[in-house]
């Protein structure tokens, strides 16, 4: 029989309980268990940054973390942005710069992006895009994200002020 | 004309607007096919052939299906007698296909790949499916494999099928005028031998499905990732031999597809037969390593090819053979090859060409289209060549393109050959000159000279490349489109067009807006779904704007004379008086004097019992199929400056201009986007991207670790000129978009990449080139071994 485990973790400002299998990893469970499908799983290994979700506020990938891992933690996944459906800074600055095609990566990118303007208001397009390396895009080009991060770092600065 | 674009809010065509689908996908609202979760859904894992060729015996399921969870094992002799009879569908047949070869659902014998499907396991979860799998015992003879399409073609090589006396899949001429006469005595003759591999799609949601089967009704419902639900269906009908109201398939949300995710593949047949038999739903989804094993890429061409010039530096002729890997089998036929060689010629006068494609097996995963579907490797080696003559006759690398342009006042040009839609090759429009003209001024080119002497100057080694090329977009044969205004008043278009990220619902509704005169918000776009549109084709080859946007257009514009029709009956005036606006049919005169789309709509359909007014069909809709009548071509040029680190063998992008027409644009934005991105792709293909596989055909790259794909560190920002020569051939003027960024790249990069190397001697005549072979290339003279 499979090792299980109950954990008791906080999911986009929401408390869940769960009994779980101890491999079951933090994306399958917030995609399988808990149905929020928002957060993607591209490579499994690590590499592509499609599953990235913060976890105390620091990006994970949520493909080679497991969910017993998460256990007494806070975990904010992409549904978190928005505000009563209504797009954040960050969500709407990729859609007036296009920074979008298929969509499969962008809440990793937003992840990514949501941790990294926190910490670094004023970035140069370098640091955007050393920033975004650990996150892989097939369609865009990463032209309309890096000029989305640096819109949407303006536009915080601005309201910020 | 809508008053919209009189009140400067324009949504309609030409308005870069932004795109319908963002913010669903921005909230982590998309649904992707892994996103949907069926009640009562099982799920499925593959036992995958761990050789890349073998003899499947015996298959021993007892202890994978005594694990609990596990539902089904199911295995070639498992499989419903008509799938058991015939291989998947060949595509598109050609008689010059000597060797039809396609795979079963599941190994019947053999294994030709690895990773070839060999049994489907169906589980409580993917988890335990994945246990189960490992579980299954299958007794694999193994036998010799060829890894190499060159090799393949050796007296001794091993058979990639077994019993078969040749590698051989196809082999066909192209040619034009008579090139071997057109070489006796021509002034200059050159011979470059061009290796080039193109990776695969690698589009970031992988492949997948999950079908349903109502036994009362007797049919099957398949979600599934792909660029085309209608072509889908038609290999499920043909394979499970049901009637079309048997199979409803659909395309969710797809994340990316750049080709590959356009062709069938055994997985879908599997979960669908599955779900029969066991009567509950079933979901399978890739994982990336299945992906790097069994979705279909593009790999290896290998081309010898000679170009004859006069004195003047103007082509006689281009001659040579092609010998292309088509990898297991052959799904699209000789689709690719046949696409590669006809786009050699590109923008130049070639007044003689003939050119011998083999399309050659080896025992690994087929190769189909991915973003550029063969042009590339095309343009780089016809770009070569052009390189090579301008180096021989010691002039600039842009004058001998000049020498040798198609003229605007040529078109449309008869190239001379057939295209693999059947008809001539003739380039419909375009400005060839004015185009690279475009991408050499933004780019600077003039004064690159200096940059360099300055550069090296500094020891820096900086060089710039160019990349032109002609791509037929559009093909047909058609896509479906309806537009209908409900009776809620709500317009929707409905079409079979498949968006994988190039933003149908925005684009086919900002079409639809200008006729209807409508804000293009006002309109839904419901895409991939065979139950909403009897026929359909998909998106792939840069098909949609064409056909599936010309299609809307028609519909729209029908659906608006007939709203005219039915307003005029009902306020009892003419149509002519009539417009269009806000939702409302209104008289020109007095526009407070109007019906609501919804009014219209309502006596569209008619009342019980009475007769339909004036004789109308009913329904405020219409159904469009706009079929071209052959290919209509876009073109760029592309100029990119890079830096190469001798030590490293790192090339650094400068700074890459790309000029390109396609024809009319819906939405700027929107073909930026697919450009630049199309850039990157090819990037990727120029200094990154390699499938790897050892000498028994071995994959060795079968994660992100091991084949690189570029990351936003590795693309530089692109520069864009856009040149606007509508084509004659479609209503709307408009020409593929999706692929162009991806088809001069490499050209322009490697050709950059040697001009960079110039002082050294090197020369580059294969793609990808990767660090460590420019160091390799570099030899002595590489940084780090002289100092």
């Amino acid at each position: 029989m499979a090792d299980t485990r109950t954990i008791t973790l906080s999911v986009n400002g929401k408390a869940h309980t769960a009994t779980i299998e101890t491999r079951l990893t933090l994306v399958d469970f917030l995609r399988h268990e808990l149905q929020l499908t928002g957060t993607h799983v591209g490579c499994e290994h690590g590499v592509c940054g499609a599953c990235t979700v913060l976890v105390n506020g620091n990006t994970v990938r949520a493909c080679l973390m497991l969910a017993v891992q998460c256990d007494g933690e806070e975990v904010a996944a992409v549904e978190s942005l928005a505000t009563d459906g209504k797009l954040n800074v960050l969500q709407q600055a990729f859609q007036d710069n296009h920074g979008l095609q298929c969509g499969f990566c962008t809440p990793g990118m937003l992840m990514t992006l949501t941790e990294f303007l926190r910490d670094h208001p004023e970035p140069s397009e370098a640091e955007v895009r050393a920033a975004l390396s650990g996150n892989l895009c097939r369609c865009t080009g990463y032209q309309g994200i890096v000029d989305a991060a640096l819109d949407a770092a303006k536009r915080m600065r601005e309201t910020a002020r | 004309m809508s008053t919209a674009k009189l009140s400067g809010s324009f949504t309609g065509f030409g308005a870069s607007v932004k795109r319908k689908e963002d913010p669903a996908f921005l909230r982590g609202e998309g649904q992707f096919v892994d996103d949907i979760h069926l009640p009562q859904m099982l799920h499925a894992a593959f036992v995958r052939s761990p050789y890349a060729h073998a003899r499947v015996g015996e298959i021993d399921k007892t202890a994978a299906l005594a694990l609990p969870g596990v539902h089904a094992v199911i295995t070639f002799a498992d499989l419903p007698e008509e799938i058991r009879r015939q291989t998947l569908p060949l595509l598109v047949p050609h008689p010059a296909i000597k060797q039809p070869k396609l795979p079963y659902a599941l190994a019947k014998d053999e294994t030709c790949y690895a990773g070839e499907a060999v049994a489907c396991v169906i589980a409580d979860s993917r988890y335990i499916a994945e246990d189960a799998a490992q579980l299954v015992e299958v007794d694999y003879q193994p036998l010799p494999a060829v890894n190499d399409c060159r090799k393949a073609l050796e007296p001794d090589a091993p058979m990639a099928h077994a019993g078969t006396e040749s590698n051989i899949a196809a082999r066909f001429p192209v040619k034009v005028g008579d090139a071997d006469r057109a070489f006796t005595g021509a002034a200059h003759v050159f011979r470059e031998k061009i290796y080039q591999h193109r990776g695969g799609p690698f589009f970031m949601e992988c492949r997948g499905a999950i079908a349903q089967y109502d036994a009362h009704a007797g049919a099957y419902t398949l979600h599934v990732s792909c660029q085309g639900p209608h072509r889908i269906k038609r290999s499920m009908l043909e394979m499970l031999d049901l009637a079309d109201h048997q199979l409803r398939v659909i395309a969710p949300d797809v994340g990316g597809g750049f080709g590959p995710k356009g062709s069938f593949y055994p997985e879908y047949l599997n979960v669908a037969i599955a779900a029969k038999q066991l009567g509950r739903p079933v979901k399978w989804i890739e994982d990336r390593r299945e992906n790097f094993l069994t979705t279909h890429q593009e790999r290896d061409q290998y081309w010898d090819m000679e170009i004859a010039v006069d004195a003047n530096a103007k082509i006689i002729g281009v001659r040579g053979q092609l010998i292309h890997e088509t990898g297991a089998y052959v799904p699209w036929g000789i689709v690719l090859p046949w696409i590669t060689a006809t786009t050699v010629p590109g923008p130049y006068v070639v007044p003689h060409f003939k050119l011998d494609v083999l399309s050659v097996f080896t025992n690994k995963i087929q190769t189909t289209p991915v973003r550029g579907a063969g042009r590339p490797e095309a343009v780089t080696t016809m770009e070569r060549l052009m390189d090579r003559v301008a180096r021989e006759l010691k002039l600039d690398r842009a004058e001998v393109r000049r020498r040798n342009f198609i003229q605007p006042e040529q078109m449309p040009y008869q190239v001379g050959i057939i295209f693999r839609d059947g008809r001539p090759v003739t380039y419909d429009s375009g400005n060839y000159p004015a185009c690279l003209d475009g991408a050499l001024q933004v780019s600077d080119y003039k004064s690159f000279s200096q940059r360099q002497a300055k550069a090296r100057a500094a020891g820096r080694y900086t060089g710039i490349g160019i990349g032109n090329a002609v791509e037929a977009t559009g093909l047909g044969p058609y896509e479906s489109a309806t537009v209908r205004v409900a009776t809620s008043g709500r317009i929707a278009i409905y079409t079979g067009a498949t968006p994988q990220g190039q933003s149908h619902k925005t684009t086919l509704a900002q079409i639809a807006a200008d006729q209807l005169g409508v804000d293009f918000n006002s309109i839904d776009v419901v895409t991939a779904d065979t139950l909403m549109n009897a026929l359909g084709v998909g998106t792939f080859a840069a098909r949609t704007a064409v056909n599936a946007g010309n299609s809307v257009h028609v519909a729209a514009m029908e659906v608006a004379a007939k709203a005219k029709k039915i307003a005029a009956g009902m306020m009892e005036c003419v149509e002519d008086d009539l417009e269009l606006a806000d939702g409302y049919v209104r008289l020109k005169s007095a526009p407070d004097v109007k019906k609501s789309l919804r009014e219209i709509a309502v006596k569209s359909i008619g009342m019980p019992g009475f007769s339909m007014a004036g004789g109308l069909p009913p329904g405020l809709e219409h159904t469009a199929h706009f079929t071209p009548d052959q290919a209509v071509y876009s073109n760029g040029a592309h100029v990119a400056e890079v830096e190469v680190d001798i030590e490293t063998g790192e090339v650094k992008i400068l700074r890459y201009t790309v000029a390109h027409d396609c024809g009319r644009v819906i939405n700027p934005m929107i073909v930026d986007g697919q450009v630049v991105g199309g850039v990157a792709h090819g990037v990727g293909n120029a200094l990154y991207e390699q499938l790897a596989f050892d000498d028994n055909a071995q994959p060795l790259t079968t994660n992100f670790g091991e084949y690189l794909l570029p990351m936003a560190t590795d693309v530089p920002q692109v520069d864009l000129v856009h040149l606007e020569t509508p084509s004659p051939l479609n209503p709307l003027g408009v020409k593929g978009a999706g692929e162009g960024g991806t088809i001069s790249a490499i050209a322009a990069i490697i050709s950059a990449v040697e001009h960079a190397l110039e002082p050294f001697g090197v020369r580059i005549a294969e793609a990808p080139i990767t660090p460590q072979r420019i160091v390799e290339l570099l030899g002595e003279h590489a940084r780090g071994r002289t100092q």
